[in-house]
């Protein structure tokens, strides 16, 4: 969609020149940088409407997803994402997490980091351009200041405008829409830690702990300095990502690619231009002014671009007016260029060694989390045995060993368990608080949704003691489901 | 500062003026709001210089105007901390050692009291955990010396064995060697005697069928007919498999010829009436209560 401020000078085979200065040619050559502001231009497009609807996406699922209620049963929290730091569980609708199974918040992070090595490999830094934070919210936050203050030369002039009412008026619509924002989402990001409905309530009566403002307050700042001030600094400057992204991608990876081959030698549009003697670029600038990190994708690839695209959009639209083949900005490969250049054919590579290796570890790991997600055990024991005494000689002749046995119980009901153990004979048992002397079969108690931890004895007789050391195992079972979970220990004597 | 601003010719980029083995490092500027941050955490730092303590002094130090310092807070954590124990602490105090049993909070509470002051005050002589060493009995076990239930427990505790409080627990074997009460040979035959009682092999049949009678008579008044012992009188068992001062003959021997007798302290007069409950209850769950 050709911007209509440019559909008047197509008719006079004209296009407008933005007056603009790429970061690397204004960079400052003192010992400290200031800020080169970036006054990004409003652009129509493909890569800018799928912008739009990943931010309205992304956006819906941040705010919303506290939202979705997931039954659980009575006595637990029936939000479908919720983290439960002072009950110490994490919820994710089917799944709960206790804190010791915290290695499945691992493996959700290595596979987060997997996907974006794999996305980065076949499609350069896609995430940053579309899916990331910081992108989401700043483009947010420049759809307000052009709302409010016009679109980049009205920007500028409002910048260089010596102050006034108007100037006043419109900065503080700018900042306080900017504010409300941020609340929203410092406060939306707490509702992924309360139960969304009443902190919402509790919120505004003015009941939530002090925690739960500061965080919020802490969570609206960020939100605010971030998206609406640090901008395009927190990719250049804070965010790691940019500085090994080389180190993912090849020749083959689709990156945002200016055709220098057909662009160069690039001149400005002159009347009747005879385009075999020069590049397909006008030198219009147009991919500078819309870039919200202020480069000039013409110098290659380089840390700043956050591949997001819109130079595309910007030149495209220019193509169009002026007659000359689309995508002269493009997503494309450094092989392909090459070919296109040279005027071979050229070929999308997407199955390469590397992105084979991505998928494979992917899989890999996400079958394993699968396969421990699945076989989840509601019962969980651990035995620990006595570090004093080792083992204590009856009056008998006895021998007796003391551990501490902790059953795990994850189920929503008290339940009843079993112990064993297996590898001793005639072997007798008292838990501490549970049986006044010695018995055949021990039945121990685990609440709902909690630990409990005894002290066990286990008494065998003298003659069943051969060696020093016996290998056992502990075998808790449930009552109720007949589930069982062990451990393997040893049984200790003279 | 470099004198001449020298521009990199690939770049343009002017270089520090800096060179190590031919190469020149480019002038990549801080950003200036990452300098700014910079300068703001070192005027942060001379107001924490004023406020806290920080400097060091011949003698002493520079306290801080807000006279903060860490022993108070250290103190008054550990104030809190009590304050904190202070609604179990005193429903312990309140209840005897059996409720203690009783109430699984209250026993969870008590046995980690017990432990802790187990640790410093008994281990030294009975072992971590009650697991004894030699000559000091093992409180993990069923045999007790002066009882085994709570009550026995804790008077043992409160008030010790062969002390200088009034009322430690008292008893004394009379050294039947060393003060001629039975001849050496006696001494063999009841030694022989009493290894039978444990349904062990004596080296000497015949001479425990002759320490039967003088054991009848000289030691079964305390330590029972069936050697099954009397703890009101601190006389162990001899009937079972545990051996305070050693269980082979020249031992057994030794101890009847000249006994040795095991004293402990008082733990009243050091130890409050809290403490020794909670102890009395740890030493009780060791495994070996009656």
């Amino acid at each position: 969609m050709p911007d209509s401020n440019l559909e008047r000078t197509v008719q006079s085979a004209q296009v407008e020149t933005v007056d603009v200065l790429s970061r690397s040619e204004q960079k400052s050559q003192s010992l400290f940088a200031g800020r080169v502001k970036v006054h990004p231009q409003k652009i129509k497009g493909a890569v800018r409407r799928w912008k739009w609807a990943t931010l309205v996406v992304l956006l819906a699922v941040y705010y919303l997803a506290p939202w979705l209620r997931w039954d659980r049963g009575p006595g637990a929290p029936d939000q479908a994402i919720l983290v439960d730091l002072p009950g110490r569980r994490l919820y994710f609708f089917f799944i709960e997490i206790w804190p010791q199974e915290i290695y499945f918040l691992t493996a959700l992070l290595v596979l987060g980091a997997l996907g974006l090595f794999l996305a980065t490999a076949l499609f350069g830094r896609i995430w940053c351009g579309f899916t990331c934070p910081q992108t989401v919210w700043t483009d947010l936050f420049m759809w307000v200041e052009r709302l409010v203050e016009g679109d980049r030369n009205q920007r500028m002039k409002l910048d260089r405008a010596p102050i006034s009412l108007e100037k006043v008026t419109r900065r503080g619509v700018k900042h306080g829409i900017w504010l409300l924002i941020a609340l929203l989402t410092g406060g939306a990001w707490i509702m992924y830690f309360q139960d969304a409905p009443s902190f919402v309530v509790n919120f505004f009566t003015g009941q939530s702990g002090a925690g739960v403002y500061f965080f919020v307050g802490l969570f609206t700042a960020t939100t605010y300095l971030l998206a609406g001030w640090a901008r395009e600094q927190v990719c250049t400057y804070m965010c790691p990502w940019p500085r090994f992204q080389a180190a993912l991608l090849d020749e083959d990876s689709l990156v945002v690619t200016y055709e220098g081959w057909r662009g160069e030698p690039r001149g400005k549009l002159k009347k009747n231009p005879d385009w075999s003697a020069r590049g397909d670029c006008i030198d219009c600038r147009k991919c500078v002014a819309v870039c919200p990190t202020g480069i000039d994708i013409r110098d290659g690839i380089q840390l700043e671009c956050i591949g997001c695209g819109l130079c595309i959009d910007a030149c495209n639209s220019v193509m169009e007016k002026i007659g000359r083949p689309r995508n002269l900005i493009t997503w494309d490969s450094e092989n392909n260029q090459k070919a296109r250049a040279e005027g071979r054919p050229t070929r999308l590579r997407l199955i390469r060694p590397r992105t084979l290796a991505y998928v494979a570890v992917l899989l890999v790991i996400a079958g394993i989390t699968g396969i421990g997600l699945a076989g989840r055990s509601n019962l969980d024991v651990n035995v620990t045995h006595d570090r004093n005494p080792l083992f204590v000689t009856l009056s008998d002749g006895a021998i007796r060993n003391g551990y501490e046995v902790r059953i795990l119980n994850k189920t929503r009901e008290d339940r009843d368990y079993a112990l064993a153990v297996e590898g001793l004979q005639d072997a007798r048992f008292m838990a501490i608080g549970v049986t006044e002397a010695f018995v055949d079969d021990l039945v121990l108690t685990a609440p709902a949704d909690g630990v409990a931890a005894y002290q066990v004895y286990v008494t065998v007789p003298r003659d069943r003691i051969t060696q020093p050391q016996t290998d056992v195992r502990f075998v808790i079972e449930d009552l109720a489901t007949g589930e069982t979970d062990g451990q393997n220990e040893v049984f200790r004597g003279p | 500062m470099p004198t001449k601003i020298e521009k990199d010719s690939l770049t343009g980029r002017e270089t520090t003026g800096h060179e190590w083995d031919g190469i020149k490092e480019l002038n990549n500027p801080l950003p200036r709001w990452w300098l700014y941050v910079f300068y703001a955490t070192i005027a942060w730092s001379l107001v924490w210089f004023v406020l806290y303590p920080s400097w060091p002094w011949i003698d002493g130090y520079f306290e801080g105007v807000l006279g903060r310092q860490e022993r108070q807070v250290f103190d008054s954590r550990m104030a809190q901390a009590q304050a904190a124990q202070a609604q179990y602490l005193d429903a312990v105090a309140a209840a005897s050692p059996a409720e203690i049993l009783e109430e699984p909070q209250l026993l969870t509470f008590a046995l980690a009291g017990g432990e802790a002051a187990f640790a410093d005050n008994c281990a030294p002589c009975h072992g971590l955990g009650g697991a004894g060493q030699a000559q000091y009995p093992v409180l993990a076990d069923d045999d007790w010396i002066w009882g085994g239930s709570l009550d026995a427990i804790r008077q043992t505790i409160a008030y010790g064995i062969r002390n200088e409080h009034p009322q430690s627990r008292f008893s004394e074997m009379p050294a039947y060697g060393a003060m001629n009460i039975l001849a050496r040979e006696e001494i063999v035959d009841v030694a022989n005697h009493v290894l039978t009682l444990s349904g062990g092999e004596p080296p000497d049949a015949a001479a425990a069928d002759r320490g039967a009678a003088i054991y009848e008579a000289q030691c079964s008044v305390c330590h029972g007919a069936d050697g099954g012992g009397m703890t009101d009188l601190g006389a162990p068992a001899l009937n079972d498999q545990i051996w305070l001062y050693g269980g082979t003959l020249p031992e057994i021997v030794a101890q009847i010829s000249q006994p040795q007798q095991g004293a402990m302290p008082a733990w009243a007069p050091r130890l409050d009436d809290t403490m020794i409950d909670m102890l009395t209850v740890y030493v009780h769950t060791r495994g070996g209560g009656e």
